[in-house]
């Protein structure tokens, strides 16, 4: 039924990648992949190791071009502009795409000052307002009881899911259309991470998510639409129940049913 | 299209791609600054100390006569810098690697070892001036050596005994622990283990090290001078308990003397000196690269 | 393992070759592994009789020129006029004034350049322009100290007098310059000590986690923002350790400064007179033939006890400094 309504046209599209092809050196690492992701919904990117979806991630906020000896083809289109377009500043871009990655990295200021740099880079902004928008933030990633008495320590004091919902807070303090998240519940424990899941089915009216993750479980909890990833092709791709209970192909199948990993 | 899109730089952030621009410039110029400096440096020597270098410079002995003239060579320094490296080495090169070997196969965690450690960390930031007192008061007045070339050859070799034990150290630490293991596992005693596994397989590593601490004391100048070895004599003796002037200390007199024709021979005596200790850099880089390089398991 | 039951049966036992006592291993090897490790241990504690004897005898000659000269004339008199006879004067703060002067200028000129040539080398070098600069900075940090003196002598005097020559800007602000000069020393102390600064900082840079710089850069910050507030406050005790190791490897400098800044122990702070530091007076005074006793002789240990005191602080300073960024790494 999902299936139908992204075909129908209800379900706007946010992002569009068109025969996105990417190479690190001679290596390619993304063959001609063709995805659409809907807006203020959660897509999560499946597949074993190595199979591109991390790729896909990074380029996405044009994070691989820091890499040298890289280059692509094809287009991502993002509300209707190629985000490699001529006139497009990669970091401009990344404002308006976030990023949250594996391992909890906040930086090692205080708590406030992780949210606020961010805020600070584009423009200034006085106290009231920042204070305000360090609280927004915070709230936002559930996070703001636990710290709002401590907001001057250092956030490498915080607990590893706490760190992780902060980076998650420092994304947001920014106002991206996109959040990108790569494989964010690896480094947790399963309170933490379900904490995480909760937060993120909660964030998709206000953000389109797209997730890299290695748990199939966590696929099937927070994702409403799911892309298999298998050596830097794009298998399959589809609401999250139709691709767990009556996936296309064959690989697919047996990669969700743990017949590979 | 001819709107700027939503991710087109703005005014503010156009101004801090300026910024960036302007900090990569600054930083680049900053990191060219070394280049030109080595350039100036290298060339102007060159330029200045290649003329002056032939045959009849490299291995006439030093005559006052011959420096009226703008004549005189440099032979017996040559032959003084060897002499006085060579009993360096002799002194400095065991006992570095000895405590080194003791520091990294044998101590025990402890008091003593911290002790130890801390104070070669302390005495490589001494400076070279203070060795020379050290030298001066031990081993030409105490030990009555004398100022020669021995007594030279003891200050540099203590004055670069901190630089072979951490170099070693280093190669030994390179040493992976299965190699140790299997040796003892084998029913080795610590010195087996140690001669016959570890230090063949840190032994380009030490090398290094010591190319590198010997490029350090054939330049070193300041102890030399402060010992009271002289800076010319026309005397050449290859003993040890001879005076002797090597390369540096030459230098240090030629280049006092403002006379054109002898800073020509200052500079000459300078590109030898110079291609002495870059070589022996070179060779130690070298010899890094290749370790560096070696199949590891 | 098999032999040891045996020996608790039944079977005969060799009792003369204790199996796996001290005695199993056989003599020769025995005593190589004691003599061995005896000689191995006096090449690690030797360090300890050098430390001892650097403190003893700067100490011990101190104390002998403290009997001929007042502590009070040293440490606070404010001229330096080590001659043989009685118009000798030994206030240490010319030479004390003299160093601070060189290692002061050589600090403006060496730490920023070599901090900016770390960042670059760290953050925005390729790795084939990084291959190019690495080795001209280890050629430069492998120049012998008498060479960069001569070219003081040779290039750095000509332009320091022809930038104050009569007639000039900075010959107006400062006067002319001799041959000698403080600011000889300085240039070329900066140049000296800049690869210090540049190796030492571009490790610490190097050991800040790549996921801070991506953290940053995903935040839609530059290259040089992410710099300026994540890396560099990341990297602080590590550019602390190279810039106080820089000083003090400025303050220790002989050669390069005998050289360059003269022979005039002068209270100044204007860089185009001539000077002496602490190090360059010990190497001129040492290099004359001085008599092997008197006060004049034994003030060469007095400056240089103040000189290791100098130069042992600094160095335990970075030594702090080290240990900082070391633990923040792991």
């Amino acid at each position: 039924m999902h299936e139908k309504t992204v075909e129908a046209g209800v379900l706007e599209p946010c992002l569009e990648m068109k025969g996105l092809d990417f190479w690190y050196g001679d290596t390619q690492a993304l063959k001609g992949i063709d995805l659409v992701v809907p807006r203020h919904r959660i897509t999560a990117l499946i597949g074993p190791s190595g199979c591109g979806k991390s790729t896909v991630l990074r380029c996405i906020n044009r994070m691989n071009e820091l890499i040298e000896g890289t280059r692509h083809e094809g287009r991502i289109v993002l509300d209707g502009r190629d985000i490699f377009d001529d006139d497009v500043d990669p970091v401009a871009l990344r404002r308006h795409i976030g990023m949250v990655f594996q391992k909890p990295n906040p930086f090692p200021k205080s708590i406030y000052d992780n949210i606020a740099y961010g805020v600070r880079l584009s423009r200034k902004v006085g106290k009231t307002e920042m204070d305000r928008v360090v609280q927004d933030a915070l709230e936002k990633a559930h996070l703001w009881d636990e710290v709002k008495d401590r907001l001057k320590s250092p956030a490498t004091g915080l607990s590893g899911g706490q760190q992780q919902r902060l980076c998650i807070a420092r994304a947001l303090a920014v106002k991206p259309r996109v959040l990108l998240m790569d494989e964010p519940c690896s480094a947790l424990d399963p309170i933490a991470t379900a904490k995480i899941e909760d937060l993120l089915l909660e964030l998709r009216d206000e953000v389109t998510i797209i997730i890299v993750t290695h748990s199939m479980q966590q696929a099937a909890r927070v994702s409403d639409y799911t892309a298999f990833f298998y050596l830097g092709e794009l298998i399959e791709h589809g609401p999250t129940r139709r691709i767990f209970e009556s996936p296309n192909e064959q690989l697919t199948e047996r990669y969700i049913t743990g017949r590979f990993g | 299209m001819t709107t700027p899109g939503p991710f087109a730089p703005d005014a503010a952030l156009r101004r801090r791609q300026t910024k960036e621009k302007l900090a990569q410039g600054l930083l680049f110029t900053a990191s060219s600054m070394s280049v030109l400096i080595l350039a100036v440096l290298l060339g102007r020597l060159l330029w200045d100390g290649l003329p002056a270098i032939d045959w009849g410079f490299l291995t006439a002995k030093y005559s006052p006569l011959a420096l009226l003239t703008g004549t005189t060579g440099i032979g017996d320094a040559i032959v003084a810098s060897a002499v006085i490296l060579v009993f360096t080495m002799l002194f400095a090169v065991p006992l570095g690697v000895a405590g080194a070997i003791y520091l990294n196969e044998y101590a025990p965690k402890g008091r003593l070892t911290r002790m130890i450690e801390t104070t070669i960390a302390n005495l490589a930031g001494v400076p070279s001036v203070v060795y020379g007192l050290l030298g001066l008061a031990i081993f030409v007045r105490f030990l009555q050596v004398g100022a020669n070339m021995l007594a030279a050859a003891l200050t540099l070799g203590v004055l670069i005994l901190p630089i072979i034990i951490v170099s070693s150290q280093e190669a030994l630490r390179a040493v992976p622990n299965q190699l140790r293991d299997a040796s003892f596992g084998l029913g080795a005693t610590k010195w087996q283990t140690v001669r016959h596994h570890v230090l063949p397989y840190a032994l380009p590593g030490i090398l290094t090290g010591n190319i590198l601490a010997l490029s350090r004391a054939a330049g070193e100048t300041a102890p030399l001078l402060v010992i009271g070895l002289p800076v010319y004599t026309t005397m050449v003796g290859v003993g040890p308990l001879d005076p002797g002037t090597p390369l540096q200390t030459r230098i240090f007199f030629l280049a006092s003397d403002p006379r054109a024709t002898v800073q020509e021979l200052a500079a000459g005596a300078v590109v030898v000196l110079l291609a002495v200790t870059l070589l022996l850099n070179l060779a130690a880089i070298v010899l890094r690269h290749r370790l560096s390089k070696r199949i590891k398991w | 393992m098999t032999r040891t039951k045996t020996s608790e049966g039944t079977a005969p036992v060799d009792r003369g070759v204790p199996l796996f006592g001290r005695k199993s291993i056989d003599v020769g090897a025995r005593g190589a592994d004691a003599l061995m490790r005896g000689v191995f241990f006096l090449g690690g504690v030797f360090v300890l009789f050098v430390a001892a004897a650097i403190v003893w005898v700067l100490l011990d000659n101190s104390v002998g020129f403290f009997s001929f000269v007042s502590p009070v004339e040293f440490f606070f008199h404010d001229v330096w006029h080590a001659v043989e006879g009685a118009n000798a004067q030994y206030g240490i703060w010319p030479l004390v004034s003299g160093t601070l002067l060189v290692a002061a200028g050589a600090a403006l000129i060496g730490l920023p350049l070599g901090l900016a040539t770390a960042i670059y080398l760290a953050e925005y070098a390729s790795p084939r322009i990084r291959g190019f600069l690495k080795p001209v900075i280890e050629v430069l940090a492998g120049i012998p100290s008498i060479v960069f003196g001569f070219f003081a002598l040779a290039v750095i005097s000509p332009l320091v007098q022809g930038a104050t020559a009569p007639g000039t800007f900075l010959g107006g602000l400062f006067g002319n310059a001799g041959v000698f000069s403080a600011a000889n020393a300085m240039i070329v102390v900066g140049i000296m000590v800049l690869p210090i600064v540049t190796s030492i900082s571009e490790d610490a840079l190097r050991s800040v986690p790549q996921h801070l710089r991506e953290a940053s850069l995903a935040l839609g910050a530059t290259r040089w923002e992410t710099v300026r507030n994540v890396v560099l406050p990341s990297a602080v005790s590590g550019v602390a350790a190279s810039f106080v190791l820089a000083v003090s490897r400025a303050i220790g400098e002989t050669m390069a400064v005998t050289m360059a800044a003269g022979t005039q122990a002068k209270l100044t702070a204007n860089p185009v007179d001539a000077i002496q530091t602490m190090t360059a007076f010990i190497a001129q005074k040492t290099s004359g033939d001085t008599p092997h006793q008197g006060p004049g002789f034994l003030s060469l240990f007095a400056v240089g006890a103040a000189l290791f005191a100098f130069t042992f602080i600094m160095n335990v300073l970075a030594q702090r400094f080290v240990r900082r960024y070391r633990e923040v790494e792991t």
